[in-house]
């Protein structure tokens, strides 16, 4: 998602001082705290333990990017630390010690885990670093600039030698620096190194604790059965079957339809079952989405709004020797992490405890505290590990965590998970936005692109949630991020939007705006290039402008990666993209066949630049990992809603997962430029349709203008 | 009603409907939470445990027809196999989000149990049915790779 960084600056002046903190037996902190010790401001970001194990507070949600890793190896960098001690732990919902600077709330998104936390995390490891080394100098009473730090080991000039654990308590008692020194990039010793995640081995043997995973005493499991069309709300419910069966005990009616409560989940979905409901169908959207596809794509033939142009576009178009022409139509999109939405709550009387997978922790927390009518002091949020997220547990509606505290109230006091089926998930709106792109291209005699035009029609994801704030003149940037500030030179352009409106709610998707305007851009402009007989990646080079340097390095660095001299001749072909999105610029080459009528991928390069790449290993994982969630969708998904406006789709039988089978071979070259640490998370979902579809026009003769291919009848 | 189940080498009595799906008693009766829920209808492979050393989704498996069986969760999974993956696993930094692993790596030792040094193919059939949103698949083949060479030597 893209938010808006004007108010980064003001954020960042406005957090005073660091705080760190050095873990201590509870009495001890108790004290300290009750003597007024305030230059430690407990479980901020670092705890060392008398053990001498590290654990670093995340801000961030984990949810697979590898946030935890990232920014422990942060830490344990300035900290001189060994990787073995190190200990990652998400942070509690507290706006004040754990904002994105990015944002101003407690959340990650946009891919800004890294970028905003870098040098946050870089000096708090310095920080206690330079806490230990004081220590120790005051306890072997010599000099602090006489002791060396190496691999958790603190070092004398006489030989001594102590753990960070042995100085944990006696760092209490040092100054917190103010502006710790930092490490000069060519000292590092973990950043830009392979390292083991923190999170495998949890991951691996099934002992990490995931939201579901959370078992209270007496806890009952509540299913939800949501009404069948967007806007419709329960009219009547009928739950006497619902209650007999053995386990269910009780049913509820909530603002968004009726809640199961069962001593185990089996009784609670066979409970939901069981229900009968009428529904008041007066307000639902009932609009298909093909109706909608159609009024979207007259909006984007028409005048829209301008958001961004150069020279004169009407002389390009009048002067044009040929001119090019095209529709693209990309349907809604579930974001289907496989861990269905789910949260845990403990309500008691006038407080209440809660558990679940918050991305918007700052948000996520308002709404329990709102809905429930709590003091939000009263309200603990914990954040777990979240099963996959790709935008869906950052809800500026905030949902989920109000269907929770709705599931509690309704009930009252006691504890509940609240566990989503996989068709409340499918089923359950917050998709990416249906939208249609018509694009025009003008070229001249010497098959030159003199004229480029780019009409977006979708539904605003921003206006009217609570991040309204973010539209900019009206304008929501994350419906046609990507179409604008392209690194070509065009003699003219002009980019325009027209905001649609439906019944259906709408969210940023993995990638977002840029999941639609990569492909459009990328798969229309490959067309231009042949049609003026060019080579798509020296054309795509002789259009790149002067400040694009960035754009064009990746683009080099993948061509020669893949051996590029054109899209070839034979059963395999080759296609090329080029995107930038969230300030970390992707190139990617596929190679495609066909087998039987289908696109097969069976390799891709990928060159990538995001800056400085603090973890090498995570980088290049989130890169695969793009790559097949990107290649998945295209192949596969669609939300279709039918006539009358019932979802069809409904579970992964028809809401179609890529499978191993499917996943190409990958190679990942990262491209160095030496610039800030920009975000991996999303930008590389962006480049491998319109690489895969270039492929597959090059054997085919077409580009598929409808995803995904398998709707297209490919 | 009452069930007699042997899960991880120990036999319990659980009170549960028989046609609970063997998932939920699991979870929710034996705490084993290793072993996850995401779609309920043997599509992705979260639930995947041993009955007899077979890969079997335990959301569609009604517990009454398990009686009598020997079912393996990842929380005991063991052995050169289940080693030789995990190690393979945790090096090659396989795990993104997680929820699917425990899953994969239940279905990639039984794979190596059965076929100790797979081709490209065999490890594409027995791990089709486990889906990973996070479309880890590009480490998982290479860590079954790197663990059947581990077996081997
Ligand atoms: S939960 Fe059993 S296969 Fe998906
Ligand atoms: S690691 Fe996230 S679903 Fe596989």
């Amino acid at each position: 998602m893209t938010l808006i960084k004007p108010t980064r600056r003001a954020f960042l002046a406005s957090t005073a001082g660091l705080v760190i903190a050095v873990a201590l037996p509870q009495a001890r902190r108790a004290a300290a705290q009750a003597q007024g010790e305030q230059n430690f401001a407990p479980d901020a970001f670092i705890r060392i333990a008398p053990d001498n194990t590290v654990t670093v507070l995340i801000k961030h949600l984990e949810m697979g990017q590898g946030a935890n890793t990232g920014l422990a190896s942060v830490v344990a960098e300035e900290l001189d630390a060994d990787w073995a001690q190190m200990r990652a732990e998400s942070a509690p919902a507290n706006t004040a010690l754990y904002t994105n600077f990015a944002f101003g709330i407690q959340g990650v998104g946009g891919s800004t885990g890294m970028a905003n936390s870098y040098m946050q995390m870089r000096k708090a490891g310095a920080a206690a670093r330079a806490m230990l080394v004081e220590a120790a100098a005051r306890d072997w009473g010599v000099d602090a600039s006489a002791i060396t730090v190496e691999a958790g080991t603190l070092t004398g000039p006489d030989g001594q030698t102590g753990t960070f654990g042995d100085f944990a308590e006696a760092a209490l008692d040092s100054e917190v620096p103010a502006d710790p020194a930092l490490k000069d990039p060519s000292e590092f010793k973990l950043i830009g190194q392979k390292l083991t995640r923190l999170d495998s081995p949890g991951k691996t043997d099934g002992t990490s604790e995931f939201t579901i995973d959370i078992y209270l005493d007496g806890m009952e499991t509540v299913a939800v059965l949501h009404p069948p069309k967007f806007g419709a709300t329960v009219a009547s419910v009928n739950d006497a079957a619902a209650l007999e069966v053995p386990g269910v005990t009780r049913v509820a009616q909530i603002p968004t339809g009726v809640a199961v409560y069962g001593t185990n989940t089996y009784a609670a979905f066979q409970g939901r079952d069981a229900l009968e409901v009428e529904w008041d169908e007066s307000g639902a959207e009932t609009r298909s989405s093909a109706e909608m596809a159609q009024v979207w794509a007259e909006a984007a033939r028409g005048e829209a709004r301008e958001v961004e142009a150069s020279g004169d576009i009407k002389a390009a178009f009048a002067d044009a020797a040929t001119t090019h022409e095209a529709e693209f139509v990309f349907p809604f999109l579930a974001h289907a992490p496989l861990e269905p939405l789910d949260g845990v709550i403990q309500l008691g009387d006038g407080e209440a405890e809660v558990w679940m997978g918050s991305q918007l922790q700052t948000v996520d927390h308002g709404t329990l505290a709102g809905v429930l009518q709590i003091d939000q002091a009263n309200v603990a949020l914990n954040t777990m590990y979240a099963g996959g997220s790709f935008g869906r547990r950052a809800t500026p509606a905030s949902h989920f965590a109000a269907e929770l505290a709705n599931v509690a109230s309704a009930a009252g006091p006691g504890a509940y998970k609240l566990l989503w089926t996989r068709e409340n998930d499918i089923r359950g709106g917050y998709y990416r936005p249906l939208t249609v792109h018509h694009l025009r291209g003008a070229l001249d005699a010497d098959g030159k692109i003199t004229g480029w035009q780019n009409t977006i029609a979708n539904q605003s994801i921003i206006a009217g949630s609570p991040f309204e704030q973010m539209m900019q003149d009206g304008l929501d940037p994350t419906s046609y991020e990507g179409s604008t500030n392209m690194p070509y030179d065009w003699p003219a352009h002009r980019v325009s939007w027209a905001r649609m409106e439906s019944g259906v709610p709408v969210l940023w998707w993995r990638a977002v705006g840029h999941t639609h305007t990569a492909y459009s851009t990328e798969t229309f402009l490959d067309e231009l290039l042949e049609m003026g007989g060019q080579d798509q990646v020296q054309g795509r080079l002789d259009l790149i402008s002067a400040e694009a340097g960035r754009d064009r390095a990746v683009l080099e660095r993948v061509a020669d990666m893949a051996g590029w001299s054109g899209p070839g001749t034979g059963d395999r072909r080759m296609g090329v993209a080029l995107h930038e999105s969230f300030g970390s610029y992707v190139a990617m080459i596929a190679e495609v066949e066909d087998r039987d009528g289908h696109p097969f991928t069976t390799k891709v390069w990928c060159a990538v630049d995001c800056g400085f790449a603090v973890n090498p290993d995570v980088v290049i994982s989130q890169m695969e990992g793009g790559i097949g969630f990107g290649l998945g969708t295209t192949l596969y998904n669609e939300i279709t809603i039918e006539q009358g406006g019932r979802v069809r789709q409904s579970n992964f039988d028809q809401y179609r997962m890529i499978r191993i089978y499917d996943m190409p071979q990958i190679e990942v070259a990262i491209v160095n430029s030496q610039n800030d640490p920009s975000g991996v998370g999303e930008p590389g979902v962006p480049p491998i349709a319109p690489a895969m579809a270039n492929a597959w026009r090059s054997l085919t003769g077409a580009t598929p203008r409808r995803l995904p291919l398998q709707d297209a009848g490919v | 009603m009452s069930l007699s189940l042997t899960v991880n080498g120990t036999t319990r009595e659980v009170d549960v409907d028989p046609a609970t799906p063997l998932l939920w008693v699991i979870r929710d009766e034996l705490r084993l939470t290793g072993t996850k829920f995401g779609c309920g209808i043997a599509q992705c492979g979260a639930c995947t445990v041993m009955v007899n050393g077979q890969p079997t989704r335990s959301c569609v498996t009604p517990v009454d027809t398990v009686t009598g069986t020997n079912i393996t969760t990842i929380e005991a999974v063991e052995g050169p196999e289940a080693e030789a993956v995990q190690a393979a696993w945790v090096e090659l930094n396989v795990p993104q989000c997680g929820y699917c692993q425990s899953g994969q790596v239940v279905s990639a030792t039984a794979l190596l149990q059965a076929i100790p040094k797979p081709t490209d193919q065999e490890i594409d059939d027995a791990m089709a049915g486990n889906v990973c949103r996070c479309a880890t698949y590009a480490r998982i083949r290479s860590a079954i790779r790197q663990a059947s060479d581990t077996l081997e030597g």
